[in-house]
This record gives structure tokens, C-alpha cells and sequence, in this order.
């Protein structure tokens, strides 16, 4: 099957000259549809600079970025966007909700975008976030939601496009261990029953054993941890479904 | 219009106080400087933009309306012997002293009309009429001037250089620039108010007959009465204003004070935009981070501010009118004309959609950092 990320060779160098900074140098990966793939490493090791890298919101120095078998670098900066749309699902550690809308509101943003007429964001937008387990929460405003409801939120407006490829950067830090833990049942479902590939960028050893592998960066460097990380289908969760 | 926009806007409640405040003041200041300049021009000229003249005659060498010199009525049969003209009458602008009944003296201006064809008349006339200049020794004054020439209206009598006067209508809104106010008379008053000699005129006043070309009549007439100075209405509005706008530290406050406002105006104008849109400038990289394009983004920007600007220039339009208003009774004008109330809808458009692009830029160009950022 083909790989839904593939990068060969990827470099990435902020700044020229005295004050450049190589925060990733010659990386490969790749990510196939099902897996769960931790990525952890000390601050400032580069993780959220290769999230960005697949993710298409940044550009690599070098080598070769291919979303779903396309090419990305060199191409327009122009068609980037759509490929965001199409293929890329981010989720945030902030959240990054908007706050004058309600829940129901944020997924249809998302739907909206993808060309969705008014009533049928609407119609799919109650759908993904019963999907999350917020049925009752949809006309609530996000600052009238706990962090794990908001980042249930973000999580159903990132599946709005239902794309491909999930992206996930320290999703669960600010949340509880219990709302924590709903968060990566609901992502793992996502990779293991809709065929999704998720990257999750973590520090949070409680979710370690979500994952079906794991890296490891350290100062730009990636490095594949053989350990650590039980296969997911060996655990049986409760929880959300998508 | 996108539901981002609005919601945007409307969420923060305080934040739209603010933005809309700064919108606001700022039109306003702008209101003020401008209307106080334009009032400021039509006050300086506006006996020259109500005469109903066609073209002004005058003795060589004057430099606006209000610095007239005398010379000899007869030019008027030349003048009536030009083809195109219909009608010349004369006309009377002069300083005189107006003899409070405390004593006391004031400066006013003397401005002698012929009644029968009536250029260069009062308007707005409030009480009496312009039919009681016939008798003897009478005028008609603004009501704005009462108090400050010492009458109380209607039938009062002063001296107007050592004549007597008595007033005998009232006008309303008829501001002089100058210190002295003005007095409408006949003309045949006024050759005695301001001494003037009985074959002498300040001014002859032209009517050219209808369709009539008035700079070729202009022409004509400058060849057949060598020893005159010809102008046509606006030549002569436009010589006064400007005489008053740049000879006088008056006009060149007033001016200052309308390019300052204005430029006061963008700056607040673009700042409160500009600190609106870079408050949502996360939302703005998660939209792009969404796969939303920059047109997408640039369309909520946008409409954000005109939303503001819609606003904003409502409720300065309001407040503006009002200032407007109460200025009529007041020392100085300050106009809001259609036209200045329709060129500030624009203006408040084009300053908060500037703002707003300046802003653009930062909203779209996404630093992955920041949209990760906890
Ligand atoms: N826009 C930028 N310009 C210059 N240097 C940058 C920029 N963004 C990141 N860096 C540098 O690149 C390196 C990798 O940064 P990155 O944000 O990817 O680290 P990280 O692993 O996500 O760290 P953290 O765990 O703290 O989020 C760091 O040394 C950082 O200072
Ligand atoms: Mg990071």
C-alpha cells in the first residue's frame, strides 16, 4: 500500500549564515495509513518543525516531502492550500478554536471551506461532533467549554475535511489525564478503524501506549525507538468512536 | 459576507467599543477641522457665491471683494454696450463706523445693492424685507451681530459714519470673516454711509443674457473698458478666498488644522484596525494552517473593517451633524455639506480598508510557530 507520508532525505535550516539554525537534518519517514506515530524529544529538538513539514505550513530546506504520492516541494506556494485541505487535519495544543463562534460554528468553518453549502456544513458538523461525544455541547462558545471538550472540538473541525493524514502537536498537555486519555481513544480510533495516518507529537508519557510507533528527535536528528510502544490492537479501549 | 466577520466583531464587545470609538473620534476630528475650513471658505466669500453676478467690474489693481476702490459709474454705459451683456448694476462694499447708542464705535462693512435688480442682496432674511430699503436711512443687519452691535432688532436706529441708520429687516447665517459685520443698504444709501462721491461706484455688477459665453463676454468687456478689471463670479470667490485663506494666520490655521486632522484621523483610524486584525491573528494562521487560501482571509479582514467603518461613520455622522447644527448660532461656522458627508463615508472606507491590508500581510504570511504555539 502506499504510503501517506513519505519524506526522503528532508532538511530544514531557519536563518542563514552565523545565526542559521539546522533544525532538521537529512530525515526520513514513513507514515502508512493505521499507524499512530509518537514523536518525542527535548524542546527545541525540531518536532514541531517536521510536523509543520508534512503538514504543508512550511517548506523544507531540501529533499523530498510526498503527501498521498504527490510531491510537494518545489511545487506552487499557490496550491498548497488545497492540499492542506484535502489531505491534512491539524490539531493543536492550543486548541486554536475560534472564540466568537460555538462548537457548532467552528466544524462548520471547516466545512464550509471545502465548499459545503450553509445547511449541509450544518447537518455534517452535528454529525462529527456527536461523532466526539459533544451532541449536547454544539451551541456552547469555547470559552464555555472544559479543555478536553475543546479539544474534542478541534478534533471534530480537523476531521471536517476528513482527510488523510492527522496532525497532532502535544494535543493532550494541557489537558487532565481523564480528558487526556478520551482525546488519544478518539484519535486512535481514527488511524485504526477509518485507515488514517495520525502523527502525534507528545511529551506525555501517559499516552505513550496509544501509539503503534514511536520516534524518537534529538537536535534534529530522527531516530526510530524499537521499544516502548505496544501495538495498539493489543489494548482494548472504551470510549468514542469515529 | 462571512459569519467569522461578524461573530468576530460582535464577540468581544469590549474590543468593538474600543475599535469603533477610535473610528469615531477620529471622523469626528475630521468632521470638525474640515467643516470649520469649509466654513471657513464660504464665510470668506459667500456675499461673492450668493450675488447671482455674472461678472465682476472693478477699478484696476483690486485684489478681492473686500479692498474695493471707487471709480466712475459712467464705465456702466460702456459696459451696457457690450453685446451679451443684459443688465449692470451698481454695488457697494466699504468699511465704515457703526456708532453704538453706548457711544462706542464698530467696524462693519456697507454693502450697497441695487433693489431693482437685486445682485449682491441679503438672503435668509428673517424679518423685514428687502422692499423696506427703499426709505430713507435704512438697513437690514444679521441677527448673529445684534449684541455685538449694540441693537435689539427691528426698528432700533444707530449712525453709521456720523448718518443715521435704522434697521429695518434681520437676516440669519450671513457671516462676515472680517471682524466687521455687514450691513445691507440701497446703493444709493450706501453712497452716503461710505462717503462715496455721487458718480462713483465700487463695483459694477454684470448679468449677461442667458446662454451667453462669459469668458469671451469677459473678453469684451476688458476691450471696450480698458480702465477696468474684469472677473467673472468664481475668478472673484476664488481671489477672496484665497487672499483671506493665505494673508491671514486665521486661514492658515484653519487649513493646517484640516490636513493635521485628516492626517490624525488616518493614523488612529489605521491603528484601531490594524490592533483589531493582529488580535486575531492566531485564528488567521489556523485558518491557513485549515487549508483556507489568502483570499479567504483577506475577504474576513475585510469585512471586518468595513463593518467598522459602516459604523464608525454612522454614529460620526450623527455626532457631526449635531456639532454642525449648534455652530450656526455660534462664533464659527462649521459646514457639513452632502458632499463632505458622502467623501468621508469614502474616506473612513479607504482608511479602514488600508489599515486593514497593511494588516493583511502579517495575517497571511503563517509562522508554524505561532499557530503551535500553547
Ligand atoms: N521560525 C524560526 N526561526 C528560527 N528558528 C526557529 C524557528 N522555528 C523554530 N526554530 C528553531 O528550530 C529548532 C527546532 O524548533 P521546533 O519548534 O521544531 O522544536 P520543538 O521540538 O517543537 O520544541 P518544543 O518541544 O519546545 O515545542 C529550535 O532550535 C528553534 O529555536
Ligand atoms: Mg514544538
Amino acid at each position: 500500500m502506499q504510503p501517506l507520508i513519505e519524506l526522503r532525505n528532508v532538511t530544514k535550516t531557519y536563518g542563514t549564515g552565523d545565526s542559521a539554525v539546522h533544525a532538521l537534518r537529512a530525515t526520513d519517514l514513513t507514515v502508512r495509513a493505521g499507524e499512530i506515530l509518537l514523536m518525542c524529544g527535548p524542546s527545541g529538538s525540531g518536532k514541531t518543525t517536521l510536523l509543520s513539514i508534512m503538514g504543508a505550513i512550511l517548506s523544507a530546506t531540501s529533499g523530498s516531502v510526498k503527501l498521498l504520492g504527490q510531491e510537494i516541494v518545489g511545487i506552487k506556494e499557490s496550491r498548497l492550500p488545497d492540499i492542506r485541505l484535502s489531505n491534512i487535519g491539524f490539531i493543536f495544543q492550543g486548541f486554536n478554536l475560534f472564540p466568537a463562534l460555538t462548537a457548532l460554528e467552528n466544524v462548520e468553518v471547516a466545512l464550509t471551506l471545502k465548499g459545503l453549502s450553509k445547511s449541509a456544513a450544518r447537518k455534517r458538523a452535528q454529525e462529527l461532533l456527536e461523532q466526539v461525544g459533544l451532541a449536547d455541547r454544539m451551541k456552547h462558545h469555547p470559552a464555555d467549554l472544559s479543555g478536553g471538550q475543546k479539544q474534542r472540538v478541534a478534533i471534530a473541525r480537523a476531521l471536517a475535511g476528513d482527510p488523510k493524514i492527522i496532525l497532532a502537536d502535544e494535543p493532550t498537555a494541557a489537558l487532565d489525564s481523564q480528558s487526556g486519555q478520551l482525546v488519544m481513544e478518539t484519535l486512535s480510533t481514527l488511524a485504526r478503524d477509518r485507515g488514517r495516518a495520525v502523527v502525534i507529537v507528545t511529551h506525555d508519557s501517559r499516552v505513550l501506549h496509544y501509539g503503534t510507533r514511536m520516534v524518537h528527535i534529538a537536535d534534529g536528528r530522527l531516530e526510530e525507538q524499537a521499544h516502548g510502544v505496544q501495538q495498539s490492537n493489543q489494548i482494548e479501549h472504551e470510549g468514542v468512536t469515529a | 459576507m462571512t459569519t467569522l466577520a461578524w461573530k468576530n466583531l460582535f464577540y468581544d464587545k469590549v474590543r468593538l467599543a474600543v475599535t469603533l470609538t477610535g473610528i469615531v473620534f477620529a471622523l469626528i476630528l475630521i468632521i470638525v477641522q474640515f467643516g470649520l475650513f469649509l466654513g471657513f471658505l464660504d464665510t470668506t466669500a459667500n456675499v461673492v457665491v450668493r450675488s447671482g453676478v455674472d461678472l465682476w467690474l472693478t477699478a484696476p489693481g483690486v485684489p478681492h471683494v473686500n479692498g474695493a476702490a471707487a471709480f466712475p459709474e459712467k464705465r456702466r454705459y460702456k459696459a451696457l454696450a457690450v453685446e451679451g451683456v443684459d443688465r449692470v448694476e451698481r454695488f457697494a462694499l466699504q468699511f465704515a463706523q457703526w456708532k453704538l447708542p453706548t457711544g462706542s464705535q464698530e467696524s462693519v462693512q456697507v454693502t450697497g445693492f441695487d433693489l431693482d435688480g437685486g445682485m449682491g442682496g441679503p438672503w435668509n432674511i428673517i424679518a423685514g424685507s428687502v422692499e423696506a430699503l427703499r426709505g430713507d436711512d435704512t438697513i437690514i443687519v444679521d441677527q448673529l451681530y445684534l449684541e455685538k452691535l449694540g441693537v435689539k432688532g427691528l426698528g432700533d436706529s444707530i449712525e453709521i459714519n456720523q448718518r443715521r441708520a435704522r434697521i429695518v429687516g434681520l437676516t440669519q447665517g450671513i457671516r462676515s470673516f472680517t471682524t466687521s459685520p455687514y450691513v445691507y443698504t440701497s446703493f444709493k444709501n450706501s453712497q452716503n454711509y461710505t462717503l462715496l462721491k455721487e458718480d462713483e461706484t465700487y463695483f459694477l455688477l454684470v448679468k449677461a443674457r442667458p446662454g451667453v459665453d462669459l469668458q469671451k463676454l469677459k473678453a469684451d468687456l476688458k476691450a471696450a473698458i480698458p480702465d477696468v478689471d474684469v472677473f467673472t463670479n468664481d475668478e472673484m470667490r476664488s481671489l477672496t478666498q484665497s487672499y483671506w485663506l493665505f494673508t491671514t494666520g486665521a486661514g492658515v490655521t484653519t487649513l493646517m488644522g484640516a490636513v493635521l486632522g485628516l492626517l490624525v484621523g488616518i493614523v488612529v483610524v489605521a491603528q484601531t484596525i490594524y490592533s483589531a486584525t493582529v488580535d486575531h491573528i492566531r485564528e488567521f494562521g489556523t485558518l491557513k494552517a485549515m487549508g483556507a487560501r489568502n483570499s479567504y482571509i483577506y475577504r474576513i479582514i475585510i469585512e471586518q473593517a468595513l463593518i467598522s467603518a459602516t459604523m464608525g461613520y454612522s454614529l460620526a455622522l450623527v455626532a457631526g451633524w449635531f456639532v454642525a447644527k449648534s455652530s450656526e448660532t455660534g462664533n464659527a461656522a462649521i459646514l457639513l455639506p452632502p458632499e463632505m458627508a458622502v467623501g468621508l463615508f469614502f474616506l473612513a472606507l479607504a482608511m479602514c480598508i488600508m489599515a486593514s491590508v497593511i494588516s493583511i500581510r502579517k495575517a497571511t504570511s503563517i509562522d508554524p510557530a505561532m499557530v503551535f504555539k500553547s
